[in-house]
């Protein structure tokens, strides 16, 4: 095509928004309210997700050792751990150090009615393993088990099993949510177009007359619709980008405190944004093709 | 002779009606000026139509300048029509676009390039008589004037054969004979005409060929005819 052409089409496109102003208006908040829910729903996931996967990297395995066990039995547990499949690292803690952390975890307050505990320490003494794979933390929990001395065997699974099912609801919510959008804003933008056509039925009579071929005709409504996503993908990715920037400036320290990461700003913001313009875009040709598609046929 | 139009054994069936048109034989050469008369509902717009694909036959051929158009592929169909200029009653004029604009239209769509479409509109402004109406919207003309602009985008694209449904339809007997004299005089340069009409006048006085279809059959065809079906 010309670039003459290509300018044409694309001034009648822009004439034909101005044309249904409130139509337009209509499809545009359609789209633009579609994608801030889809991406307000990628930002919540990709955090959920990086934090699980953080998480994940910190499931250890805690193998509570028998009250009763000698050092030496101790010594013979601990070799007999490090020759189990995909155990990466062992740690001792002993009871000691155990209440240390655990006095340290509760604060000021409850200080002293555990440090009365320290005569007589009630924890046991801990190996804690690190599997090689993250994955592979409950293989490594059961094959422990199966060891002597041991009172119990212990891991973070259930933390990140919730943490999974919570993400997929999420999920699934946003899907449906985004689906309904979706089908809402090809509706709205689709009959917008078919409004443009039917204002412009006698000139698209005179150009099928003259010899102007299907595809000529069909630009300017295709490039009407891509505008409508386009234009409605230019709020939520301001939202997107302030938005996030905004949350990540004010709350990223302090979370990271409680050991939750959040996923830095880029470029995830701009990959994001991206699949936002493209949605918009795809939403607004696919109604600008479902409208004309019927118009054309001779 | 070159054979613009030939039609074999054609036959056009709408859903509810009993053949529209039925076995129509007919060929038209280059240079022909050809009424086509008959009564309301005869089928003499379903003629028209067929050769422009609006309407495809229900059966037999059609040949356009020698190539067969029956089976022609939707997409090929704007390239048959650029060789042939359709003029309406109506004039299907856009309102908002000056004379010189709805000429320069029917190039532009067909993506000309912008000196040959000027070149162009002021030669056809030139032949249709209205080149100081140029900068006129269509509502500034009369009647007559405005068919002559669709006769004008009719013709820009030099087409082979010029194809008229009633052009004179609307006007009243003054501005019609402008219309005649124009059609008249493109036919002199060479274009083909096939002009279906009901003006009486106009077919008595400037005698051309005549086909008359009466429920969709030829039932007549005259070299210098008249219009028939005297009172
Ligand atoms: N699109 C259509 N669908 C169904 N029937 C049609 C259609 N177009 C025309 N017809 C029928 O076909 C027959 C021929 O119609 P056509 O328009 O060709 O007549 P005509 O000779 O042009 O009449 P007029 O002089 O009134 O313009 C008529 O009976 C008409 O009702
Ligand atoms: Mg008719």
């Amino acid at each position: 095509m010309k670039g003459r052409t290509l300018l044409r089409h694309g001034k009648e496109g822009m004439k034909n928004l101005g044309r249904n102003g409130w139509m337009s208006f209509a499809s545009i908040s359609a789209v633009t309210i579609m994608l801030l829910v889809v991406g307000v729903f990628i930002l919540l996931i990709m955090n959920m997700n990086h934090f699980m996967d953080s998480v994940e990297e910190d499931v250890e395995v805690r193998v509570y050792i028998e009250l009763t066990a000698s050092d030496a039995d101790q010594e013979e547990l601990k070799s007999e751990l490090q020759q189990l499949k995909h155990v990466k690292d062992i740690t001792y803690l002993s009871k000691d150090e155990g209440l240390d952390q655990l006095i340290a975890s509760l604060g000021e307050e409850n200080k002293e009615v555990f440090e009365s505990l320290r005569e007589e320490n009630p924890l046991n003494d801990v190996f804690v393993l690190q599997a090689t794979d993250p994955q592979l933390t409950a293989k490594v929990a059961d094959q422990a088990e199966t060891l002597p001395h041991i009172d119990k065997v212990d891991y973070g699974k259930q933390v990140v099993d919730q943490l999974f099912n919570v993400t997929k609801v999420f999920r699934t919510i946003g899907v449906i949510l985004v689906l309904g959008l979706m089908f809402t804003a090809m509706f709205l933008i689709s009959n917008t177009i078919k409004l443009t056509i039917v204002a412009r039925q006698n000139e698209i009579q005179i150009m099928k007359l003259v010899g102007a071929t299907n595809g000529f005709i069909r630009w300017p409504f295709f490039i009407e619709g891509l505008l409508l996503g386009a234009i409605g993908a230019v709020v939520p990715i301001a939202v997107v980008m302030g938005g996030y920037h905004y949350l990540y400036a004010n709350f990223a320290d302090r979370l990271r405190l409680q050991f939750a990461e959040m996923v830095p700003v880029y470029p995830m913001t701009i990959q994001v944004s991206l699949i936002l313009l493209a949605m918009g875009t795809i939403v607004g040709v696919w109604g600008s093709i479902a409208s004309v598609r019927k118009f054309l046929k001779v | 002779m070159i054979t613009i139009i030939e039609m074999m054994n054609v036959t056009k069936t709408y859903s509810n009606v009993v053949n529209a048109l039925n076995n129509i034989d007919v060929i038209i050469e280059k240079g022909e000026f050809v009424y086509i008369v008959g009564p309301s509902g005869a089928g003499k717009s379903t003629f028209i139509k067929m050769i422009y694909r609006e309407e495809k036959p229900t059966s037999g051929t059609i040949l356009i300048h020698g190539s067969d158009i029956t089976n022609l592929k939707e997409n090929r169909v704007p390239y048959l029509r650029r060789k042939i200029g359709v003029v309406f009653q109506d004039f299907k004029l856009l309102p908002k676009l000056s004379v010189f604009e709805n000429i320069a239209f029917a190039l532009e769509v067909i993506e000309e390039p912008r000196d040959i479409i000027r070149k162009r509109v002021m030669e056809v402004l030139d032949v249709v008589n209205l080149k100081n109406k140029a900068r006129f919207l269509p509502q500034e003309l009369s009647g007559g004037e405005q068919q002559r602009v669709s006769i004008a985008r009719a013709i820009v694209n030099d087409p082979r054969v010029v194809i008229a449904d009633e052009p004179t339809g609307n006007l009243d007997p003054d501005t019609s004979w402008e219309v005649m004299a124009t059609l008249e005089d493109i036919n002199r340069h060479g274009t083909t005409i096939l002009m279906a009409t009901h003006n009486r006048e106009i077919v008595n006085t400037v005698k051309k060929r005549v086909i008359a279809i009466e429920s969709g059959r030829i039932v007549r065809d005259e070299l210098r005819g008249g219009y028939g079906y005297e009172r």
